[in-house]
């Protein structure tokens, strides 16, 4: 990997505590721009897994479109990247190659990739596990690139226990990455957010099969604009301090600090997955002992890096410095950094929406209004429309401001599973700060 | 310039950084021309918070993560086997010391010059360090080259206010910084000022004068006059001292060096000594706490037996007072040794 795109790390912060003040919070932006826009196509795989259990076929557009899907996604493969079709129910097979393996696209492969995917009937039932096994081993030889998978899925994974799924997730995690998609509604949202969570990709709905190949381009199209695969931030804390979160705050809120791993003294790396042309912001808070005024410490260092293979050095690609300094000045201590506060506000907003739609599920409406009418302030608040968009298919919304709402009679479920996915959606904020 | 591209020793054919034998002859090259990067650590310094070593390039402690104080931070000087000294703070408040301080020695005695950087202007530091080390330099090479006291005083101001101008990009961002010297010796005082630095007669007697006192130094006093908000209300007889102090306007300064400074006018005054005392110098983090000749002198003690205990002692009573501003100090003796009557 010589020729990486340029990676910058921007910190936002008010670094003034006041006297005994020991939490410091800051937003770290990363940002890549330049370089090569993607990574060399025979170092990347992709696969593609589609659902093919026996509901697929109720209605039959289901099929239909993962079909078309799928088909648009080889469209966008580029010549020479690696790739497969897996169909899953019960368990997971080849559709194309036939062989278990990933084969380079080209118009000849591409070509009879399509030819096997209209043969695709559904029958079957569904065990998400089995299907990023077999995804995991086709990946197996491919560990040098860029490698992503699509999932899509129409329902629940009836079909193997949880402890099932959740060690075929441990086996995959830092594999490859897997962005999931839910077609229809009677699949489970925080299932299949799981899945994409564990393997740092997005999940969402795409409530009309009509949209799959519009949706099916993009992130094919994403994967393949990626330019390194494996890169982790990596942490270091003063060893007296305690670091309290990690999080993902842009483009979604993801909460990172259960995957540290110890990567030095006083450092952890947190797997980010694959980058491209973007840009990431986390919102990090330490916690160190407080200092005399006037004292400044290094609280965070915080760099972006590829690790290196074993007995390989790492390679840091920026790094950045989350401060503390002690002051006695009011004026300083109680400045409030804006892009702190909105990010704090959008991690709520997830909070609340996920936790207004359970109650609701619950059938304790009391406290689904309460936490939705909160939702809709904070979505408010931060200026995030698209939330507020989906917020008011589910409440009726009386006051923004102060958060008063009434819980809607009839909510249609793809609505309310759009709110559920697209909750951990953040903006920047209003101004574009 | 740029550096030549390296070539093979054995046959001069242009070779790059990392390759091990050469292209063209296959003679094994030396070790990499370009330097690889080493591992940054700061040569063994411990670091002052928790005493680890490991203090890296960028100044912070690898395991408490404590940013190291500046060179800056604390200056303490002395000259002429400990007959003159000074010494420069940081304070308590502030992130860096924007004070600085200049001491020599000349045939007939010494001279010093201190310098506050003003705090809104851009790299304040730069400007007080500018100014403080050529106008120190400069009086240096007068009094050598054997000038009188006042115009040495007054050439060293003015080039010090050139060398703080030229750091200015534009004139919308003008470093800038206030100034004050003092020249002793034989049997007089020189003082020259822009800005509210002072400079104060410390008498070894231990009097304090009540009023002016002209131009012969009897009793303490302070001996320059500040171009300041607060000095121009009181000489107006606007408001009183202690008004003027409690103003918030009351450290808005009328004069200093920089680009954006208007014509620089210079205030030079030359005393006689009428008995021994010392000269004190100081920005205003020391005087804020410490306003009056008399108790300056009462904390400074006997300043001539031991100057730089005497400057200590009167940066700690501003330290242990609150150390709002950077505070600097320096001492010059005037002895019957060194031109005053015994």
């Amino acid at each position: 990997m010589t020729d990486l795109p340029q990676f910058a790390i921007s910190v936002d912060q008010n670094k003034y505590l006041p006297e005994g003040g020991s939490e410091v919070h800051a937003i770290v932006s990363v940002e890549a721009t330049g370089g090569p826009v993607a990574a060399p196509s025979a170092a990347a795989a992709e696969v593609i897994i589609i659902d093919t259990s026996g509901s697929m076929s109720y209605p039959d557009t289901k099929l239909k479109s993962a079909v078309a899907a799928a088909t648009a996604a080889v469209d966008t493969l580029r010549d020479g990247v690696n790739f497969a079709i897996v169909a899953g129910n019960d368990s997971a097979r080849m559709v194309y190659p036939a062989e278990q393996a990933l084969v380079p696209a080209s118009d000849a492969t591409r070509a009879k990739a399509k030819a096997a995917l209209r043969k695709l009937k559904a029958f079957g039932g569904t065990a998400i596990g089995s299907w990023l096994r077999l995804a995991d081993e086709l990946v197996e030889d491919h560990q040098g690139g860029v490698r992503h998978a699509i999932l899509l899925t129409d329902g629940k994974n009836q079909h193997e226990t949880d402890e099932e799924l959740d060690a075929a997730l441990f086996r995959c995690g830092g594999r490859f990455v897997c962005d999931c998609r839910g077609v229809g509604t009677d699949w489970k949202v925080a299932e299949l957010r799981k899945v994409a969570s564990a393997l740092l990709g997005g999940v969402d709905i795409v409530a009309d099969p009509q949209d799959l190949v519009a949706d099916f381009q993009a992130m094919t199209e994403a994967a393949m604009g990626k330019a390194v695969a494996d890169v982790a931030l990596r942490v270091w804390t003063p060893q007296t301090a305690r670091l309290r979160f990690v999080k993902q705050v842009m483009p979604t809120v993801e909460d990172l600090t259960a995957r540290r791993a110890e990567s030095g003294p006083q450092a952890g790396d947190y797997p980010l997955g694959a980058w491209g042309a973007e840009s990431r912001d986390y919102h990090i808070c330490v916690e160190v002992p407080p200092n005399a005024v006037g004292k400044e410490l290094r609280a965070a260092w915080v760099k972006l890096v590829v690790p290196g293979a074993a007995g390989a050095e790492d390679q840091v690609l920026a790094s950045g410095n989350v401060l503390a300094a002690w002051t006695d000045d009011e004026a300083e201590s109680t400045r409030i950094n804006p892009r702190v506060a909105h990010y704090t506000g959008q991690a709520k907003l997830a909070d609340a929406i996920q936790q207004g739609l359970r109650a609701r599920e619950e059938g304790d409406l009391d406290t689904a209004t309460a936490r939705l009418g909160r939702a809709v302030q904070l979505a408010d608040e931060a200026g995030n429309d698209p939330i507020t968009a989906l917020l008011r298919k589910v409440v009726d919304v009386e006051d923004a401001a102060t958060g008063t709402v009434r819980l809607k009679r009839d909510v249609d479920k793809a609505d309310e599973m759009s709110l559920d996915t697209r909750s951990t959606k953040t903006v920047r904020t209003r101004g574009g700060v | 310039m740029k550096p030549a591209d390296p070539v093979c020793p054995a046959c001069r054919e242009v070779v790059y950084a990392g390759e091990e034998f050469c292209e063209a002859c296959g003679s094994r090259l030396g070790p990499d021309p370009v330097p690889a990067r080493v591992p940054t650590r700061g040569g063994g310094r411990a670091c002052a918070g928790c005493g680890a070593d490991a203090v890296d390039a960028d100044g912070y402690c690898e395991r408490c993560g404590l940013k190291q104080p500046a060179p800056r931070d604390r200056v303490e000087l002395e000259i002429a086997a400990g007959r003159a000294a000074g010494v420069s703070d940081r304070g308590r408040r502030h992130s860096r010391n924007e004070d600085y301080l200049a001491l020599t020695e000349h045939p007939a005695g010494f001279a010093t010059v201190v310098c506050d950087g003003v705090g809104s202007s851009p790299d304040p530091d730069r400007a007080s360090l500018a100014a403080a080390e050529t106008g120190g330099a400069a009086l240096a090479e007068r009094l050598a080259a054997g000038d009188d006291p006042a115009d040495a005083t007054r050439a060293a101001l003015l080039r010090a206010g050139d060398a703080v101008a030229a750091l200015a990009p534009s004139p919308a961002e003008a470093p800038s910084c206030t100034y004050v010297s003092a020249v002793t010796g034989p049997g007089t005082v020189t003082v020259g000022w822009v800005g509210d630095s002072r400079a104060y007669w410390l008498a070894a007697d231990g009097s304090v004068a009540d009023g002016d006192g002209g131009d012969v130094l009897g009793p303490s006093r302070q001996l320059t006059a500040d171009d300041s908000w607060a000095a121009i209300m009181v000489a107006r007889g606007a408001l009183t001292e202690a008004e003027a102090e409690a103003h918030p306007n009351a450290h808005v300064i009328t004069g200093w060096l920089g680009a954006d400074a208007e014509q620089l006018d210079p205030h030079v005054r030359t005393f006689a000594v009428d008995r021994p005392g010392t000269v004190l110098v100081c920005s205003d983090g020391l005087w804020n706490y410490l306003p009056a000749a008399g108790g300056l002198a009462a904390v400074a003690g006997d300043a001539a037996a031991a100057p730089l205990d005497a400057a200590r002692a009167l940066v700690r009573h501003a330290l242990e007072a609150g150390g709002r501003d950077n505070i600097t100090v320096t001492l010059l003796p005037v002895t019957a040794g060194n031109g005053a009557p015994a």
